[in-house]
C-alpha cells in the first residue's frame, strides 16, 4: 500500500541535502563592475544588462546598492544570488541599527562579512555564483575590496570585476593616481567602460556610475557613452576574414 | 539523468613564494607580495605573512581564501590559550596546532603551503614548514609556493644543511648573521622572480630576534 509518495528526489541518498539545492550553473548574470579610490571616496561603474546565456533578457538592473551609511555593494554574477545577498546584508544592517549605540559597520566590516558568506557556502559546495565589490568610506578612510563565489578577497586602490579584470585593469593600472579629482575619476571609469562596451559580448550601452563619500551614496541616471565605429576596420568586418578580430 | 558533475572548482592557486630561515638567536621570514589567479595579477600588494603569537610568524600560499581562513583559525585558538593559560604560545605549540588544525581537514584540506617561523622557549631561531594536509618537520630553513623549487636548492647550497640522519643529531640552524640572512633572502627572490610568473612585485620581510619583530620590503620585477 503506497501511503505517502517520497518527497525526495531519487539522488537523495545522501540524505535531506539534495543535488538538487545546488547551485551547478548561473542562469541570469551580470557582467563586469569596475571601482576605484578617488578623492573623496569611492567611484563605480556597472551596465544595467542582465544576460540568460546569451539573450539579453533584461536592460534596467541594478547592479550597486548602497548598504549602510557607508557602504556600497557592487555584483557581476547570478543577479538572483545578488539579490539573497541584499537580504542577508539587510539583516545584518538592521540588527546593527538595533543596538543604537551610535556605531555603524563600516565597509571593512560589511566586506569581512561578505567574504565569511561566501567561503563559507563554496564550503558547503553550494556557492553563491558572484563577484562582489565592496567600496565605502568611514572616518575620512576609503575602502575599496573584493570577493569572488570562492570566497578569495583582497583590497586595492581599484578594482574590477569579471572581464573588467583583462580590459580595465590594466588602464587603471596605468592611469590611476592618488586624489584624483571627481572629473578625472569619472572620466576615467568611462574610459574603462567603453573599453568594456567595445569588447565584452555581455556589456550594454547603459550604464549607472555610483560615487560614496562621507555625506552618503549617489547613483546616476542610467546614460550611454558615445561610441565611435568609423575605424576602417570596422567597415565590411568580413572582408579580411581570415585571422581578422 | 545523470549526476551533473560541477563546472567549478573549490579551489584557486593564487600563487606566491614563501621562505623562512633560522638562526641560532633570529628567524627571518618573507614572503612575495603578489596575488594572482591564472594568467592574471589580482593584485601587487597582499601580505602572505601573519603573526600568529608574539614570537611566532606564519607565511603561506596557496589558495588565498582558505590561507585567510587558517589564519584567522589560529588567531582564534592563540586568543583562548591566551584566556586559558595566561601567556603566549611557543612557537613549537603552535606548530603542533597547525600541523592538526591542517590535518582535521584531511579530506577537504586548506589548499595552503606554509613555512611556520619564530623563536623557541630558549630565544633560538626554529622553522617548521608543512605540506597542505598538515605533515610537519622541524628545519633550519625552507620554502613554499611556487617559487620554491626554484628558491629550495639554492638554499641548500648556500646554507649547506647536515644530513638529519647523521648521529649526533647536528643543530640545522644557520651559523650566518641576521643581516646576511637576510641579504641571502633576497636575494632568493630576485632570482625566483627571474624564472617564476606568479612570484613578484614587492616582497615583504619580517624578522624576529630578542628585540622583537622588525619589518622590512623591498621591489621585485612586476612582470
Amino acid at each position: 500500500m503506497n501511503f505517502m509518495a517520497s518527497k525526495q528526489p531519487e539522488n537523495s541518498l545522501l540524505g535531506p541535502e539534495s543535488d538538487s539545492q545546488r547551485t551547478l550553473y548561473p542562469y541570469v548574470t551580470g557582467t563586469s563592475v569596475v571601482a576605484l579610490k578617488y578623492k573623496d571616496g569611492i567611484l563605480m561603474a556597472a551596465d544595467m544588462g542582465g544576460s540568460y546565456g546569451s539573450t539579453l533578457r533584461y536592460k534596467n538592473v541594478e547592479r550597486m546598492k548602497a548598504i549602510g551609511k557607508h557602504s556600497l555593494l557592487g555584483a557581476s554574477g547570478e543577479i538572483s544570488d545578488f539579490q539573497e545577498i541584499l537580504r542577508y546584508l539587510d539583516e545584518l544592517i538592521l540588527y546593527d541599527n538595533m543596538w543604537d549605540d551610535g556605531n555603524s559597520l563600516g565597509p571593512k566590516e560589511v566586506h569581512n562579512y561578505l567574504t565569511r558568506v561566501m567561503y563559507n557556502r563554496r564550503n558547503k559546495f553550494n556557492p553563491l555564483w558572484n563577484s562582489l565589490v565592496l567600496g565605502g568610506i568611514k572616518n575620512g578612510q576609503k575602502y575599496l575590496g573584493t570577493v569572488s563565489m570562492i570566497g578569495v578577497n583582497f583590497e586595492d586602490n581599484h578594482v574590477a570585476t569579471g572581464f573588467g579584470n583583462h580590459l580595465a585593469r590594466p588602464i587603471l593600472r596605468q592611469e590611476w593616481h592618488e586624489n584624483l579629482s571627481f572629473e578625472d575619476g569619472v572620466r576615467l571609469l568611462e574610459k574603462c567602460m567603453r573599453v568594456l562596451l567595445y569588447r565584452d559580448r555581455s556589456a550594454i550601452n547603459k550604464l549607472q556610475i555610483a560615487k560614496i563619500t562621507e555625506e552618503g551614496m549617489t547613483i546616476s541616471q542610467p546614460y550611454s557613452l558615445k561610441t565611435y565605429w568609423e575605424f576602417s576596420a570596422f567597415e565590411n568586418p568580413t572582408q579580411g576574414a581570415v585571422g581578422s578580430w | 539523468m545523470p549526476k551533473q558533475q560541477a563546472n567549478w572548482s573549490p579551489y584557486d592557486n593564487n600563487g606566491g613564494s614563501c621562505v623562512a630561515i633560522a638562526g641560532a638567536d633570529y628567524c627571518v621570514i618573507a614572503a612575495d607580495t603578489r596575488m594572482s589567479t591564472g594568467y592574471n595579477i589580482l593584485t601587487r600588494d597582499y601580505s602572505k605573512i601573519c603573526k600568529l603569537a608574539d614570537k611566532c610568524v606564519m607565511a603561506s600560499s596557496g589558495f588565498q581564501a582558505d590561507v585567510k581562513a587558517l589564519q584567522k583559525h589560529l588567531a582564534a585558538r592563540h586568543l583562548i590559550y591566551q584566556h586559558q593559560h595566561n601567556k603566549q604560545m611557543s612557537c613549537p605549540a603552535m606548530a603542533q596546532l597547525l600541523s592538526n588544525t591542517l590535518y582535521y581537514k584531511r579530506f577537504f584540506p586548506y589548499y595552503s603551503f606554509n613555512v611556520l617561523g619564530g623563536l623557541d622557549n630558549e630565544g633560538k631561531g626554529c622553522v617548521f614548514t608543512y605540506d597542505a594536509v598538515g605533515s610537519y618537520e622541524k628545519v633550519g630553513y625552507s620554502s613554499q609556493g611556487s617559487g620554491s623549487t626554484l628558491i629550495m636548492p639554492f638554499l641548500d647550497n648556500q646554507l649547506k644543511s647536515p644530513s638529519p640522519l647523521l648521529l649526533p643529531v647536528q643543530d640545522a640552524v644557520t651559523p650566518l648573521a641576521e643581516a646576511e640572512a637576510v641579504d641571502l633572502v633576497k636575494t632568493v627572490f630576485a632570482s625566483a622572480s627571474e624564472r617564476d610568473i606568479y612570484t613578484g612585485d614587492k616582497l615583504e620581510i619580517v624578522v624576529i630576534n630578542a628585540d622583537g619583530i622588525r619589518r622590512e620590503y623591498m621591489d621585485l620585477r612586476k612582470d
